[in-house]
């Protein structure tokens, strides 16, 4: 196995290299649309990651991934903004003068957004990962719905309902894309660590997997944590990316597209939910032209707005119904997975010539 | 608070309060067969005061008709949604059914978006319906009367229903254990469509009530309600009816009088709903009249 392993970690090194190559190619010759697209898709991929750790790998099924990424968008968008724009932009009430003067460079604040949105998961999961099923998702919905009902009403730090505008812009695809893949690769880590099979263990069977000696209430808050740290980092790259934040955006829909990305990428696959934010981002776009009015041999169909949400519910719904598994299922886009097809095609060959 | 003041909050508490259990004992009623948090039981008040509103103005169809053709066809969507969406879940596991009850819910406030707009628009009050009373220096619409009473009738006619009937006795069969019912003979899919029709039915009258109490419709209307009134059921114990009449009074008590005591946390009401619910799931997740239930292998 040991051959294995080796051309394992060159095969990574080289798709990693291969990575970096389309990333480098995408960020010069493709026109800003089309990167800020690709950058919504890498956004929509660390989130769909960690709803995954939650949701197909735990099995705790939490709806607070819009509260979390809240509060990422808020601490790196207030601890990034410079000091004259938050003057200009605090003006029903000032801002509150810890707050006023700091101008933190990028990754530090992304950094710290993680931070802050894992120490709410913590402050939430402490109560709510006792609930279970259906009670869990009520109850993180709850929460989420709070923050962001907090959110709007502490209006000297986060100014409120108007939210918050010239949010330092990053369009560099290196930092989103940079952002997805390390999360992927350190989520990699986790689910192939005892924790991650503790986390299988709890999704599977609770009951047994306590009687293992598991500890439920442990596992169930550091996956949760982990999951609300990434969700805040997406937050943090949201702001970024759309130059401003405001209440109004993490509502439960957010919630619902993340969901989306997860069943249709396969509930327990890290790869598929990568590979359906592409597919789901990109989607959302296309199908953009639905909502425009359609010039048809002089017959003008008026655009319906809101249409891709219906094509989108359909889809889930579909999904969930015909083809639970979705994209990957629970299987992985890995090395031992095709290594072992390919294994598979030359043994046949083999069989076929002798 | 001057007396007047507090009587008027009493009052605008026992409507608000009413609609929530009304509301709240749909849910109830589908949790306690399905285990399941039936999110489109929200938007059916929605899509009843739709077809309410549209049956008023544009086919001016006199408002008993209007209500009785929306409560009709609000019914035959629950149980369409039970058979389309849920029912070939029956065997999967209960996250899958909540994903699905998530994207009807989703599909019913979007297609209402795309057909409709997202604009509210304000609801035609049958004057029948409704007038305004005056006591001393309190006045009142009449609708803090009806609906108060309409929610005790109809959960009369519920509780005779589960208590009383064959088919009551079916559910509370099915609710108690799906597959030991079955073999008592129990047509467990009739079972459940016959719960859906009521809850349905139930959500249908809960939305007219409210666009009339509240007159304003647009497609996400039925969001917050939906998620009050399950929290009201949950307060009261889920599976419980009475408990959710409970739960809805006491949700509706609540939030009523902590805006009218502290003005300075109106912004916070919709997050108190959420408040109580987090407290009571922590402290007596059995809700105040429900038993607690512990998991066997």
């Amino acid at each position: 196995m040991d051959k294995r392993k080796r051309s394992k970690n060159i095969l990574t090194v080289i798709v990693l290299l291969l990575a970096c190559i389309l990333l480098y190619l995408a960020q010069n010759y493709l026109n800003a649309f089309y990167i800020r697209v690709l950058n919504l898709a890498a956004i929509f991929a660390i989130l769909g990651l960690s709803m995954n750790l939650v949701l197909g790998f735990t099995g705790m099924f939490s709806l607070g991934h819009s509260g979390f990424m809240c509060i990422g968008a808020y601490t790196a968008a207030i601890l990034t903004m410079s000091p004259a724009s938050k003057e200009l932009i605090y003006y029903m009430e000032p801002i509150v003068p810890v707050l006023a003067k700091v101008e933190w460079p990028l990754f530090p604040a992304i950094i710290a957004a993680g931070v802050v949105a894992a120490l709410f998961g913590i402050l939430v999961g402490i109560p709510a990962l006792r609930l279970r099923d259906d009670y869990l998702a009520i109850a993180t919905l709850g929460f989420a719905e709070i923050i962001r009902i907090v959110v709007t009403n502490i209006v000297s730090i986060t100014n409120g309902s108007l939210g918050l505008k010239n949010i330092p812009s990053v369009n560099s695809i290196w930092v989103y894309w940079g952002c997805a893949i390390i999360t992927l690769l350190i989520l990699k880590r986790v689910i192939s660590s005892s924790w991650g099979y503790a986390f299988r263990a709890i999704r599977d069977n609770e009951i047994a997997a306590e009687a293992m000696g598991i500890s439920i209430f442990k596992h169930k808050l550091i996956s949760f944590t982990i999951g609300a740290f990434f969700a805040g980092i997406a937050g943090a790259l949201m702001g970024f990316l759309i130059t401003s934040v405001d209440p109004t955006m993490f509502k439960f829909l957010f919630t619902f597209q993340i969901l989306l990305v997860v069943v249709l990428g396969g509930m327990g696959s890290l790869t598929g939910s990568v590979i359906s934010a592409l597919v789901i981002t990109i989607m959302m776009e296309v199908l953009r032209v639905v909502e425009q009015p359609i010039d048809l041999f002089g017959l003008t169909i008026p655009g319906l707005s809101g249409m891709r949400m219906v094509i989108f519910s359909i889809l889930l719904l579909l999904v969930i119904l015909f083809y639970r598994q979705g994209l990957m299922g629970t299987k992985e886009f890995n090395w031992d997975w095709i290594l072992d097809k390919l294994k598979f095609f030359k043994s046949r060959k083999r069989g076929e010539a002798a | 608070m001057s007396t007047d003041i507090f009587l008027q909050n009493i009052a605008n508490s026992i409507t608000l309060g009413s609609l929530y259990a009304l509301i709240a004992i749909g849910y109830t009623m589908v949790y306690g067969i399905l285990r399941l948090i039936n999110f489109a039981h929200a938007d059916l008040l929605m899509v009843a005061s739709y077809i309410a509103f549209y049956g008023i103005l544009v086919f001016t169809l006199p408002w008993w008709l209007a209500f009785a053709i929306a409560i009709v066809l609000t019914t035959l969507l629950g149980i369409g949604i039970e058979k389309a969406a849920y029912r070939p879940l029956r065997n999967a596991p209960r996250i899958s059914v909540l994903i699905s009850a998530i994207g009807v819910s989703f599909l019913l406030e979007n297609i209402g978006i795309v057909a409709i707009g997202a604009r509210p628009k304000s609801f035609p009050r049958p004057t029948d319906l409704v007038w305004s009373i005056h006591v001393g220096n309190i006045s009142f619409l009449s609708l803090t009367i009806i609906i108060p009473i309409v929610t005790l009738i109809l959960l009369l006619a519920v509780t005779l229903l589960v208590n009383k009937t064959k088919i009551g006795m079916a559910m509370r069969a099915v609710s108690r254990d799906f597959e030991t019912s079955s073999l008592m003979a129990v047509n467990v899919n009739k079972v459940i469509t016959a719960t859906f029709a009521v809850g349905s039915a139930l959500a249908a009258i809960g939305g007219l009530l409210w666009s009339m109490q509240y007159p304003q419709v647009d497609p996400l209307m039925g969001v917050f309600p939906g998620l009050k009134c399950f929290i009201a059921a949950v307060m009261g114990g889920i599976g419980n009816i009475p408990g959710a009449m409970l739960g809805g009074y006491v949700l509706g008590f609540c939030e009523v009088m902590l805006v009218g005591f502290f003005p300075g946390l109106s912004g916070y009401r919709d997050a108190f709903a959420f408040v109580i619910l987090i407290v009571i799931l922590l402290f007596r997740p059995g809700g105040i009249l429900g038993e607690n239930v512990v998991e066997k292998v």
